[in-house]
């Protein structure tokens, strides 16, 4: 026998930490997914295809734009004591993934209006008629749209890899405590987003390529998830239970089923015949993929914040 | 600069739990909340069978993950015996100092600030002990600077066998536990 009572009982700690809850994974997720978006609608930019006149790069950052305020909604829902969230703008903590998060937002939101001004949407242009000057102008300098391109691509890779890191950090819970996190919700983030662009692409062409990209970045997800697993399982006892509360514990059956199954494999089954021109493209696969990177980021926060040390003696 | 700790004789620790009271009234922790709690941990089959009860509260270590995450420096350790504590003033409870703290020492309180043990420091400042070291029925609980080998904390460490909790975790905690 082998037995630890404790007479503590913290709200959200004890019996186990639950302390983040839905907004912290909804945040991570639409962080991740808008990260894509901007490395996707950078790469657009940069490589010269915003030239088709139905290049979905026009309506990505608006959408970015709208989805990462829904996640710092979600964000700033989760503080405790919301009335002092300018706090965080007071200062810069070198040593915190939270503190580089939030001032990595600001660049975000800069970046993503600048790719917006290179073609505003129709019913922005109709209400400010200067925005298509400001339009013209940008679209003069082939050069200022490239680097427009590349910032996007810079900035989406760093917030893709903050969403990561700000869990990596945490030497306090094992299953996070791994560095190769990051490139896990860099790559699904990317897999969302490319998946999101497949579904709002209006040219053929485009949502063809990006139909084999997500491919391409389920495929590298699911050898990440084994490098994961492989350094989780061949380190410390907290590391490998933590694995196991993926592969066979209490968080087996929704890892399983809804995040490697029904968000990675089927969908990439689906894709693959469909790039081939076995069956056509519907919305079925990308809507998997992008639900399946929901439940990814539930998954690992939640069991993240199970996993534990072992304060033992004996 | 002084390195408060603390030193916690298992031998004499009953878990009566005057100290998780008296730092509950000392401190106005809300009802239903814990700065410091009693741990008992078994061992063995019958009749070989050992037992340890100890006090637990925050370790004030001295590699803190709860301050190094803080994305405003509302976690910081004091400048009196590196002591680590929260400013009310600048937390916007977000509650990674409590994910990243292994011990689970810290908690929100509903105020909506970190919330842990202080050491009692608005005591120790005044030359006092912690409250729950000036109440423990047993004398199990000891404080002092861990960094004056003259200390009654340091030469109880240089003369009993201890241990810290989760040495592992690499916090190096300043709660030490005689066994």
């Amino acid at each position: 026998m082998h037995e630890i009572f404790t007479t503590r009982n913290n709200p959200h700690v004890d019996p186990f930490m639950a302390m983040w809850e839905w907004q912290i994974p909804v945040y991570l997720f639409l962080g991740g997914m808008v990260a894509g978006m901007m490395i996707i609608s950078g790469y657009f930019l940069f490589s010269g295809r915003h030239k088709e006149s139905n290049c979905s790069c026009f309506s990505i950052p608006l959408t970015s734009i709208v989805l990462l305020s829904v996640g710092m909604f979600a964000l700033f829902l989760d503080l405790a004591y919301k009335i002092h969230v300018w706090r965080l703008y007071t200062t810069f903590q070198f040593k915190s993934p939270m503190s580089w998060g939030s001032w990595i937002l600001l660049l975000v939101y800069p970046a993503l209006i600048a790719n917006i001004l290179i073609r505003p949407p129709q019913w922005a242009l109709s209400r400010v008629p200067k925005l298509s000057d400001i339009a013209g102008k940008i679209q003069q300098h082939p050069m200022l749209v490239k680097n427009i391109g590349i910032l996007n691509m810079i900035f989406g890779l760093m917030l893709g890899a903050y969403t990561g890191v700000l869990l990596s950090t945490m030497g306090s819970r094992p299953l996070w405590n791994t560095s190769i996190l990051w490139v896990l919700f860099l790559v699904s983030g990317l897999s969302a987003a490319a998946a999101f662009v497949h579904l709002i692409a209006k040219n053929k062409a485009e949502s063809e390529l990006l139909a084999k990209a997500d491919n391409g970045f389920l495929v590298v997800e699911l050898f990440v998830f084994v490098m994961m697993f492989l350094g989780l399982l061949s380190s410390a006892k907290p590391h490998i239970e933590a694995a196991n509360l993926l592969l066979n514990g209490a968080y087996a059956p929704a890892f399983w089923v809804f995040v490697i199954g029904l968000g990675i494999i089927i969908p990439l089954i689906i894709q693959l015949l469909a790039v081939n021109h076995k069956i056509k493209h519907t919305a079925i696969a990308p809507i998997m993929v992008i639900v399946g990177g929901l439940i990814l980021r539930f998954v690992i926060v939640s069991a993240g914040q199970y996993s534990h040390w072992f304060n033992t003696h004996f | 600069m002084a390195r408060y700790g603390m030193v916690i004789d298992t031998k004499k620790c009953v878990g009566c739990q005057d100290c998780v009271i008296t730092c509950k009234t000392e401190n106005n922790v809300p009802e239903g909340y814990d700065r410091d709690w009693i741990v008992t941990e078994s061992y063995g089959k019958f009749p070989d069978i050992q037992l340890e009860i100890r006090t637990e509260r925050c370790n004030h270590c001295s590699n803190t993950p709860c301050v190094s995450c803080c994305p405003t420096g509302a976690s910081h350790i004091h400048d009196v015996g590196g002591v680590v504590l929260v400013d009310h003033d600048l937390c916007i409870g977000c509650k990674a100092c409590v994910e990243a703290c292994p011990y689970d020492a810290r908690f929100i309180n509903p105020a909506g600030y970190a919330d842990k043990c202080t050491f009692c420091i608005h005591r120790v400042e005044k030359g006092l002990n912690p409250a729950c070291v000036e109440v423990c029925p047993t004398y199990c609980m000891h404080f002092g600077d861990l960094d004056d080998p003259n200390s009654e904390v340091s030469k109880l460490l240089q003369s009993r066998k201890h241990h810290v909790n989760l040495p592992d975790a690499g916090t190096q905690p300043n709660i030490f536990y005689l066994i």
